[in-house]
């Protein structure tokens, strides 16, 4: 692999040097960091990373190649990686597998690695979530910055846009029940859950009018999860609150879960550093039994707001910050989780919640 | 209400001698379970009949009685004393099988003891092959093809029918002994004998050998709630027909894809959950064919073991001080992790790092042994390295071996010619890893070494990434080394020493620690804080890199 020298710009000056690593360039970002032990792939094309620089705190990422299999929507949707070590030799013999490095060329993300990811991480865990430059292009710091200071924060207006469905598209035409699947960002995973819980899937463009997709006539909802932040989401909050107005068997995950909340009335806040990895402990409050989680997100629904409303079960919660992971609408058949029980990758301790969603759409 | 409150007093069972097959962690897991319960207002009692071991210290226990470990040792402490319990999962099989022996005399009973933290039945459907494989068929988890024999000629039979080559594992023995790898017909009335005879039931079990498998293991922690959680996924470099107590191990997996993964884990959970009501810490040995990515369940085990005290140090997380709690009847969710003494104990540790376990074996005192590794655990210890990478642990432990070699090298001592290692690594042996690097320094291709060791060559790759750096080293003087080069050689674990015999040039150790020192290379510090550095943590345990 051809080294070239990279330089990562924080926005509140600091930076690390490196070498580059998939295409040379420059690219700007929110700084994140994903604990994941394993499905780096899967966590490089989920939507939902769209706009951020990814730091992988595992040390070595690319071990075990990539294969068409793993991804999670058609590309890749990181806006920039940051490792210890890429791995371009790899070792797996089922698949056709290629390396990661092709991986990342092919999709056009700019990377860099040889930072020390531990000093960043506690960089971000104590100052919280910030913007970063990457480039292998230049490696002139004042430049760099000045670049990063001028450029306009992409948080601030809705991204559903960036990755959502163009068109509408059906799946499982035989299935039993007619789901209207909300595309804010839609990982296959969850579409593939869906699919073996034996639903005909309508997906919809996350801008669809919401007449349209009541004229499939659908025996329930499903949001989907996605980039940004859910409170500036105008068209997408009010397409939620339709939606609960049906009174139909309603499941959201994620962005999804959010928007659902923002509906009724609840507010969202921007976490200092949010949660992504595949360790999350969560107590669901109905059973008394524990999951691991998967989790990608920079936002939650503030705790307070549910506590404060009667119609809302806090049925997951946190079990290191206690925040808000899942909420069951009282006599409605609606519910959403923060976590992504469709894993891809994480452990498989909450697919019940497509079993839980199914049952409430044979009521 | 947590805590069971009628324990107000519990038994704990040591492990007797360490021998062979052990690595002195059943003192480990013993010291840390006794300070546990001790923490919750619970008096331990502790028996065991070794005194050269930390846990009889008498700052551990409240009362220590270091007697023989037989029932009638047990009856006269019953007898004199009021215990309400008896933890047996922290003195291994030895502790186990006493506990077993009292539980048939009726002792415990007798005296109104409860056991906790262990289910007896499932100890014995996990170590009875035949039990074992019926349920888990049930289960529709693959298990290797094998049938039990209890004579020669029995086992000559199932020979036929399941065919070569062949593992003779002898039933209830600690570390494999008596097992073996059978090839041919020719071997196969030794290895049947040894077996039997080694095994107290008179039993064996003939197994297909997955000869070229990869080998991974999970250590887990189970609440009676049925919370599971994974502590450490564990992968063994050397391939399954090893022993895991002799193979050189990884933390965490490296070549896991999540996918293959995540069925590992499920299967798991799925085998704790119906094995039986056993609560605390479990291992289950996993075998995965490369090319298929079939995975075959190789054995569970529902106890703390040496495994545990492995995964407790690369992780952090303090398995059997949590899985003593466990046993007095607390859930996952109810403790705190006690490395960010912050967050839940219920998660699964996330690692930044690599670790590497080497065992150490003693064969130059043991002369005459037969110095090839195989399914009977040989080695006598073991070190770990903790690295920035894998090349970084590598060499760390390595460098702790305590033999010859200095890091992983030998620097001009018994230097075999390439056709010679490459006829020499067909058989595993104790300096297996060091031959292959001297395999890959004299230009041997990763997959012809992988061919023949059936190791994966990711990590033979790493191996060679650290050749290129020693190569690029020997052709420098150490007035003109370069910043970057000595900074990565650094980093990829060398030591000053090992660099001072690399490097053109008479220079000691002491040169080369002054030149980094003057080019601002030096040691950091890093904790081992069970999460990545996610959450803030307070743990005097640290690594060093650089």
């Amino acid at each position: 692999m051809n080294s070239r020298d990279a330089i990562l710009v924080l926005e509140d000056g600091n930076y690390f040097k490196g070498y580059g690593i998939g295409k040379f360039g420059t690219t700007i970002g929110e700084l994140c960091f994903n604990t994941s032990l394993t499905g780096y792939q899967e966590i490089f094309s989920d939507p939902s990373y769209y706009g951020q620089l990814l730091v992988m705190n595992h040390i070595h990422i690319g071990n075990y190649g990539t294969v068409e299999a793993d991804m999670q929507s058609a590309k890749l949707h990181i806006n920039g990686l940051i490792v210890n070590y890429i791995e371009p030799k790899f070792s797996r013999e089922k698949y056709l597998a290629q390396d990661i490095q092709n991986l990342l060329i092919n999709n056009d993300i700019i990377g860099i690695q040889n930072i020390d990811t531990r000093s960043l991480v506690k960089h971000i865990r104590e100052k919280g979530a910030m913007r970063g430059i990457i480039s292998s292009d230049i490696v002139n710091f004042d430049e760099l910055f000045l670049t990063l200071k001028n450029s306009p924060n992409t948080f601030n207006f809705p991204m559903d846009n960036y990755v959502s469905t163009s068109v509408k598209y059906e799946l499982n035409p035989n299935g039993k029940f007619k789901i209207a699947v909300l595309d804010y960002g839609i990982k296959l995973a969850m579409l593939k859950h869906l699919e073996n819980s034996d639903m005909n899937i309508h997906v919809f463009p996350s801008n669809t009018d919401f007449k349209e997709i009541m004229a499939i006539k659908p025996d329930g909802f499903f949001l989907s999860n996605g980039p940004g932040d859910p409170s500036v989401m105008t068209h997408a909050i009010s397409t939620a609150k339709c939606i609960m107005h049906e009174n139909l068997p309603t499941f959201g995950i994620c962005l999804g879960h959010q928007l659902m909340a923002l509906a009724n009335g609840l507010k969202t806040f921007k976490m200092h550093h949010g949660h992504r990895g595949a360790n999350h402990p969560v107590l669901n409050t109905q059973t008394g039994l524990c999951e691991i989680t998967t989790q990608n997100h920079g936002f939650a629904v503030c705790l307070s707001d549910v506590d404060a409303c009667n119609d809302l079960l806090l049925s997951h919660i946190n079990l290191n910050d206690r925040s808000v992971e899942g909420l069951v609408y009282k006599n409605r058949p609606m519910f959403s989780v923060q976590f992504h029980p469709e894993n891809a990758p994480g452990p498989h301790d909450s697919l019940y919640l497509f079993e839980q969603f199914k049952n409430l759409l044979i009521k | 209400m947590p805590k069971d409150i009628h324990i107000k007093s519990v038994l704990i069972i040591g492990s007797g001698p360490i021998v062979i097959g052990q690595a002195c962690e059943f003192d480990y897991s013993g010291s840390q379970a006794s300070r546990s319960l001790r923490e919750e207002g619970i008096k331990v009692f502790l028996i065991n009949s070794n005194p050269a071991t930390i846990m009889t210290d008498k700052m551990i226990a409240d009362e220590i009685f270091l007697l023989p470990l037989t029932p009638e040792s047990i009856e006269t402490i019953l007898s004199n004393h009021s215990i309400d319990a008896v933890l047996p999962t922290m003195g291994g099989q030895t502790a186990l099988n006493l506990c077993k022996e009292v539980a048939e005399l009726g002792i415990w009973d007798k005296y109104q003891v409860q056991l906790i933290g262990v289910d007896i039945k499932a100890i014995d459907l996990a170590e009875n092959r035949e039990q074992f494989r019926n349920l888990m068929i049930q289960l529709n988890i693959d298990v290797v093809q094998s049938k039990v024999a209890n004579s020669v000629l029995e086992g000559k039979e199932i020979a036929q029918d399941i065919g070569y080559p062949l593992v003779i594992r002898p039933s209830f023995t600690l570390g494999g002994t008596g097992g073996g790898i059978v090839y041919n017909k020719h071997e196969l009335d030794q290895a049947l004998t040894n077996g039997l005879h080694a095994s107290p039931i008179h039993e064996v079990l003939v197994e297909k050998a997955l000869l070229g498998w990869k080998e991974f293991e999970l250590e887990l922690l189970r609440d009676k709630k049925n919370n599971i959680i994974v502590i450490c996924t564990v992968e063994n470099i050397d391939p399954m027909g090893i022993h895991t107590g002799d193979s050189i191990t990884v933390a965490p997996a490296m070549t896991l894809p999540d996918t293959v993964y995540q069925r590992m884990r499920n299967m798991a959970k799925l085998m704790m959950q119906n094995l039986g009501n056993f609560v605390g810490g479990c291992n289950v040995q996993f075998a995965l064919c490369p090319q298929t990515e079939q995975i075959i369940v190789v054995e569970i085990n529902p106890r703390v073991s040496r495994s545990s005290a492995l995964a407790s140090k690369a992780t952090g997380y303090p398995i059997a001080k949590i899985a003593a709690k466990l046993a007095i009847g607390f859930t996952l969710d109810e403790l705190k992790n006690q490395i960010t003494k912050t967050t839940s104990a219920y998660f699964e540790p996330a690692l930044d790092y690599v670790i590497v376990k080497i065992p150490r074996w003693n064969f130059d005192k043991f002369k005459g042994a037969n110095d090839t590794l195989g399914l009977q655990m040989k080695s006598v210890g073991e070190v770990m390295g903790i690295g920035c990478c894998f090349n970084e642990a590598l060499q760390k432990a390595c460098q702790s071996l305590e033999n010859e070699a200095v890091g992983l090298g030998y620097y001009g001592k018994s230097l075999m010619k390439n056709a010679e290692i490459m006829d020499y690594l067909k058989l595993p042996k104790w300096d297996r890893i060091f031959r292959i690097k001297d395999a890959l320094m004299q230009g041997a291709t990763v997959n012809s070494i992988a061919q023949e060791t059936k190791i994966d060559p990711w990590f033979l790759h790493q191996i060679k990434i650290m050749c290129q750096i020693e190569t690029e080293l020997s052709k420098h003087q150490l007035n003109n080394v370069p910043y970057e080069l000595l900074l990565k050689a650094k980093k990829s674990g060398f030591s000053d020493r090992q660099i001072s015999k690399i490097i053109k040039g008479n220079f000691s150790e002491n040169d080369v620690r002054s030149k980094r020192k003057e080019l601002g290379i030096d040691r950091i510090y890093r904790m081992v804080d069970s999460c990545s550095a996610e959450f803030k943590s307070e743990t005097p345990y640290f690594y060093s890199s650089f």
